[in-house]
């Protein structure tokens, strides 16, 4: 009875630090979905499409044309930001004074070219990086290095744009701007380039999402789809375009998978994770964090 | 003495209707000038035309020679006009430092950021004290200094300020208006608009009276607050 209990106890704790690591990678895919609407009011639905190019980016990179892993991770970083940056500038701009509907209809048809395209250009077939990471065995608790890696990763280029938005100017014209957007002229701000700057952020965030998810998953067209809808839910939940909120949701969330997944199988984990976030709608509609009016 | 801002014949206004007809007046180096009228008159669209907010549809508009309206309007401030907004306008949910350094986000400005910082804190003691607070936190007078400091720290040439004394108690008006004679001693050249009509004639050399879009008076302060149609008008006598 005693060594069950034991045992039990382990796991438990196995599948509380896998849901701080799961949540890592959660917060950072939160942060860059945040910072666009926060700034730019818009949604981004392709979203979790830019984060496909940038794992098949890192693919090809790494697989195709063999260039090592941490010469691959800045190349596509830097390409997923020139996406977003593109995004914003041929579908984005000329819809900003759309209505809220449009906005969404046209960033979900970009949504549907990206993962067509890659269809066409990649095949369906699942690719795989082929770098096998080894596992971390603190007693009878396993990590994986790829989830250490991510989560450490994904801290980082958190704190990095923390610490952009908080100390440097253009940072905090980006911060200023979801405040009041109408007399940023009068500062000398351009806004356009302020939305550029910011959704090439956003770009770079899914980015390195993308480098570090391609360690753990297999990229396929269509894979977007397994934390897309997953990286709303956590944004709606912490309130949308609030920054600390997604970053509580995030845990919140990746704990509830990691845990539930622990009493049955991995997919009630799920499950649960869902059924959470809907009773949340009726309490806290507004987020988490939001107080009750 | 040449003029620093030039308007002329000015016609503006928004989509539904025109706001100002044929406004025309000047703004002299190191003068101090007031728009004075009543609510609706035009005050508001007149500060927001000459910092590029709106555009006008007929007229020019000089600052020191040079064409406002063929400037981009995020570009205008580095001609030298800072223009502090009506009701304040401040980042509510950044600090008292974030406002100013937003403020000073322009290049030339932000080579000067520490040195604007030393001067903003310097002649607003409590922005100094309240450099961490939040600035939707903190009283009217407050944010109106605030604003004011933000808009200093650009470095201006012209400081535009839009009814300082709105929604703010008389005492802290007062306080308002002592900040704008002590920074005109400065050298700054000051436009303001204000509907308090009295506390403005004592700040400003010169005055136009604007009334439903146009200009129908103006002099110097003496002259104004002599004339009997402000006395009758505005001034309760």
């Amino acid at each position: 009875m005693q060594s069950f209990l034991e045992i039990f106890d382990i796991y438990l704790l196995e599948a509380m630090v896998n849901g701080i690591l799961l949540g890592g990678v959660l917060a950072l895919l939160a942060l860059g979905l945040n910072l666009i609407f926060g700034v730019i009011d818009v949604t981004w639905i392709c979203y979790a499409e830019l984060v496909m190019i940038g794992m098949y980016g890192m693919y090809y990179l790494v697989s195709v044309y063999h260039l090592p892993y941490w010469a691959a991770a800045p190349l596509c970083i830097l390409l997923v930001a020139g996406l977003g940056a593109a995004l914003h500038a041929i579908v984005i701009a000329p819809l900003l004074s759309a209505p809220p509907i449009n906005q969404l209809l046209a960033t979900g048809g970009v949504l549907f070219v990206l993962q067509s395209f890659a269809t066409v250009a990649f095949g369906i077939e699942f690719r795989n990086l082929g770098i096998r990471l080894p596992v971390l065995a603190l007693g009878e608790m396993h990590f994986s290095y790829s989830r250490l890696l991510a989560f450490l990763a994904a801290g980082i280029g958190m704190i990095t744009v923390y610490l952009f938005m908080t100390r440097t100017f253009t940072g905090t014209a980006i911060r200023a701007i979801a405040q009041d957007r109408q007399i940023m002229a009068l500062m000398g701000v351009d806004t356009k380039r302020i939305y550029v700057v910011t959704s090439a952020i956003g770009g770079a965030l899914a980015g390195l999402a993308a480098c570090l998810l391609v360690l753990q998953y297999d990229v396929h067209p269509f894979v977007g789809l397994s934390f897309g809808p997953i990286t709303f839910l956590i944004c709606v939940l912490g309130g949308l375009g609030n920054f600390v909120g997604g970053f509580v949701a995030a845990f919140v969330f990746a704990e509830i998978i990691s845990l539930g997944g622990l009493f049955s199988d991995l997919e009630w984990g799920y499950v649960l994770a869902f059924a959470f976030f809907i009773a949340m709608m009726f309490v806290r509609p507004g987020g988490l964090l939001t107080r009750r009016s | 003495m040449t003029t620093m801002l030039e308007l002329r014949s000015i016609d503006a206004g928004y989509a539904s209707f025109q706001a100002l007809f044929g406004v025309s007046l000047d703004v002299r180096p190191g003068e101090a000038v007031g728009v004075i009228g009543p609510n609706g008159a035009g005050k508001t669209t007149l500060m927001r035309v000459i910092s590029g907010l709106i555009r006008p549809r007929k007229g020019t508009i000089t600052m020191e020679g040079t064409n406002v309206l063929a400037t981009a309007p995020h570009r205008i401030v580095s001609l030298g006009i800072a223009h502090v907004p009506e009701n304040r306008r401040l980042f509510p949910r950044l600090t008292v430092e974030d406002n100013l350094k937003m403020g000073a986000f322009m290049p030339s400005a932000r080579a000067k950021y520490d040195d604007r910082l030393a001067f903003v804190f310097d002649l607003f003691p409590r922005m100094k004290e309240r450099r961490h607070q939040m600035a939707g936190t903190m009283s009217g007078g407050e944010q109106q200094m605030c604003a004011i400091g933000r808009a200093l720290m650009s470095d201006p040439k012209l400081l535009l300020l839009d009814e300082p004394s709105a929604g703010l108690a008389p005492v802290v008006v007062q306080q308002v208006f002592e900040l704008v004679k002590r920074i005109r001693s400065g050298g700054l050249t000051v436009l303001i608009v204000e509907q308090n009509v009295q506390q403005v004639l004592k700040v400003v050399d010169r005055a136009y009276l604007l009334e439903a879009g146009t200009i129908r008076e103006s002099g110097t302060s003496a002259e104004m607050l002599a004339s009997d149609t402000i006395k009758q008008a505005y001034l309760g006598v």
